[in-house]
């Protein structure tokens, strides 16, 4: 009962997200510099009755219920209008750079959970404040480069985005992680059970994880919408074709009716990733004693 | 770690008390063309060269720094306030209201803030002037980065409204308002100015990101973001160094203020 209550709760936030970003999406256009200008007003082939059903189409447009109607009816067919700027449906330029996007995201995200679980792991099993200093200072340091100069250093040293992807993530998994290990290992039952004599591997495996799951599994939805972001600076710098390199020059082109779109589609993913994180928490025999 | 603390006090109150001097420092205006010497090397005119147009790089970086540090502390102090105002508030009447402030933090949490960023930024008419365009994307900064301090500050509100000493003063007959100002909010200052210090290099870092995308501060003013998209040519003078300062000094500047953060994390 309590899943099918918490997917519920889940699948309401996703639509009140879709429902809030479409009328956000109607306050935008409608507000954006130019709403009212057509270029199609001023081609002299068209008739003045084309000019009046062109002039007509956008006032209803210019009615933010209205148009927050009509886009969600056509959205709920596949149909998320016109790219302004790339002048081709935004639903088929998703399709295209969507998967890109996924791979490179996908894979740097594997790489940043790699190397946060490596230092963070072995920090907690060595335990010895030299490493702690050095893995935290690493960590500190990579914090303070701009994802974007990041993205730039890889074009300079010709390496594959998705690693520059998983430096950026890397950082804000590791100091998470750590402070999560560190707080179980104060943890009352894991104090006795070193004291006990217990190895550091088995006290890790059998004590540590466990306590630490839940944290680093809501971590795990979170770090999805890092990588995403993260995903703009380094597709549009390394000159990757996914959705982050669109929603840029969608950025640069005023393709408002794009960004809008890639918005609510990052922002599904990204529920989607808590939704699923969230499930596996409720799942496990830690949190549901 | 008190005496790197104290050095990172000292570095930047060096760098901003330099920047803010900017108009004596400087040996000429940010916008100021020296147009027979483009991308000059550093010389005794130039101590740091010129950029493409022949404007004086020192005197950039200095007024960049200006633009920067002043205005990454003013979004986080607005993003703060709206945190402790949104959170804080919800988190002290309890009930509904905190269930509906987390809801929307959530929502708002939950949406892809540099799209969102982008989004709002792209919004800007094309002829804005580069003085709105400054200001507007740090108050876009602090408007749309509050969500995750006011969680926290929501959380610590409602802890300390069903404290003991808050339980006591209802008791004593104070309500409202005076409770809120005289036990609550006491309470939650050191928490408030550890979210104001982790804001201040997240916005700082934010601005570098925009600005490297081009959609940061409009030219000719100057701020990191807007200097740090010479980097793009680096691959092309990967001898000349110099142009690494602004990069330097933003990477001096943020593990300054990370540096400062963990002595207000430990007071919160």
């Amino acid at each position: 009962m309590a899943i099918f209550l918490r997917i519920t709760r889940h699948l309401l936030t996703m639509i009140a997200t879709v429902l809030i970003g479409t009328l956000v999406t109607g306050m935008l256009v409608r507000l954006a510099p130019g709403f009212d200008a057509d270029a199609q007003q001023l081609d002299s082939r068209l008739g003045h009755e084309s000019k009046q059903a062109i002039r007509e189409q956008r006032m209803r447009n210019a009615n933010i219920g209205h148009f927050c109607i009509a886009y969600l009816g056509a959205a709920a067919h596949g149909d998320f209008g016109e790219s302004l700027t790339l002048n081709r449906p935004v639903r088929e330029l998703i399709v295209e750079r969507f998967p890109t996007t996924l791979r490179v995201a996908g894979l740097g995200l594997l790489g940043g959970w790699l190397l946060a679980a490596i230092f963070a792991f072995s920090a907690a099993l060595l335990r010895r404040a030299a490493y702690d200093a050095v893995t935290v200072a690493l960590s500190g340091a990579l914090l303070c480069v701009p994802s974007a100069v990041m993205a730039l250093l890889f074009v300079l040293f010709r390496a594959p985005a998705q690693f520059a992807i998983a430096l950026i993530v890397f950082p804000r998994l590791f100091r998470y992680a750590r402070n999560v290990l560190e707080r179980s290992y104060a943890m009352p039952h894991i104090i006795t059970a070193r004291a006990k004599g217990l190895g550091p591997v088995r006290v890790l495996c059998r004590h540590v994880v466990p306590v630490s799951a839940a944290p680093l599994l809501a971590l795990a939805g979170v770090s999805v919408s890092v990588a995403l972001g993260a995903a703009v600076p380094v597709e549009a710098l390394c000159s990757v074709p996914g959705i982050g390199q669109l929603a840029w020059q969608a950025a640069l082109g005023r393709d408002l009716p794009l960004l809008v779109t890639l918005t609510i589609l990052v922002t599904l993913v990204t529920l989607t990733a808590n939704t699923i994180s969230d499930l596996v928490i409720g799942s496990l025999p830690s949190s549901r004693a | 770690m008190r005496y790197l603390r104290i050095f990172a006090i000292a570095l930047l109150a060096m760098i901003t008390i330099t920047s803010l001097g900017a108009g004596f420092v400087a040996p000429a205006n940010y916008a100021t063309q020296f147009r027979e010497a483009p991308n000059a090397a550093p010389s005794s005119a130039h101590w740091l060269g010129t950029d493409q147009l022949g404007r004086d790089r020192f005197a950039r970086i200095l007024y960049g720094t200006r633009v920067s540090l002043l205005l990454a502390p003013a979004a986080a102090l607005l993003s703060t306030l709206l945190a402790a105002l949104i959170g804080g508030v919800a988190g002290f009447v309890g009930g509904a209201w905190q269930h509906m402030a987390t809801v929307l933090i959530d929502l708002v949490l939950s949406l892809p803030w540099l799209f969102l960023l982008i989004t709002v930024r792209a919004l800007l008419p094309l002829n804005v002037s580069p003085l709105t365009s400054v200001i507007v994307t740090f108050l876009l900064l602090g408007m749309l980065g509050w969500a995750a301090s006011a969680r926290v500050m929501c959380a610590s509100a409602a802890v300390v409204r069903n404290s003991d000493f808050v339980l006591q003063a209802r008791a004593t007959g104070i309500r409202g308002c005076r409770l809120a100002i005289v036990h609550v909010l006491p309470n939650l200052k050191p928490l408030l100015f550890a979210q104001f210090w982790i804001s201040v290099p997240i916005f700082i870092l934010a601005e570098a990101n925009l600005g490297i995308l081009g959609l940061g501060v409009a030219e000719p003013l100057p701020s990191w973001g807007s200097l740090l998209r010479e980097l793009e040519d680096l691959a092309i003078y990967s001898g000349a160094l110099w142009k690494v300062v602004p990069l330097v000094l933003l990477i001096v500047v943020v593990s300054s203020f990370e540096l400062l953060l963990s002595r207000n994390e430990v007071g919160a």
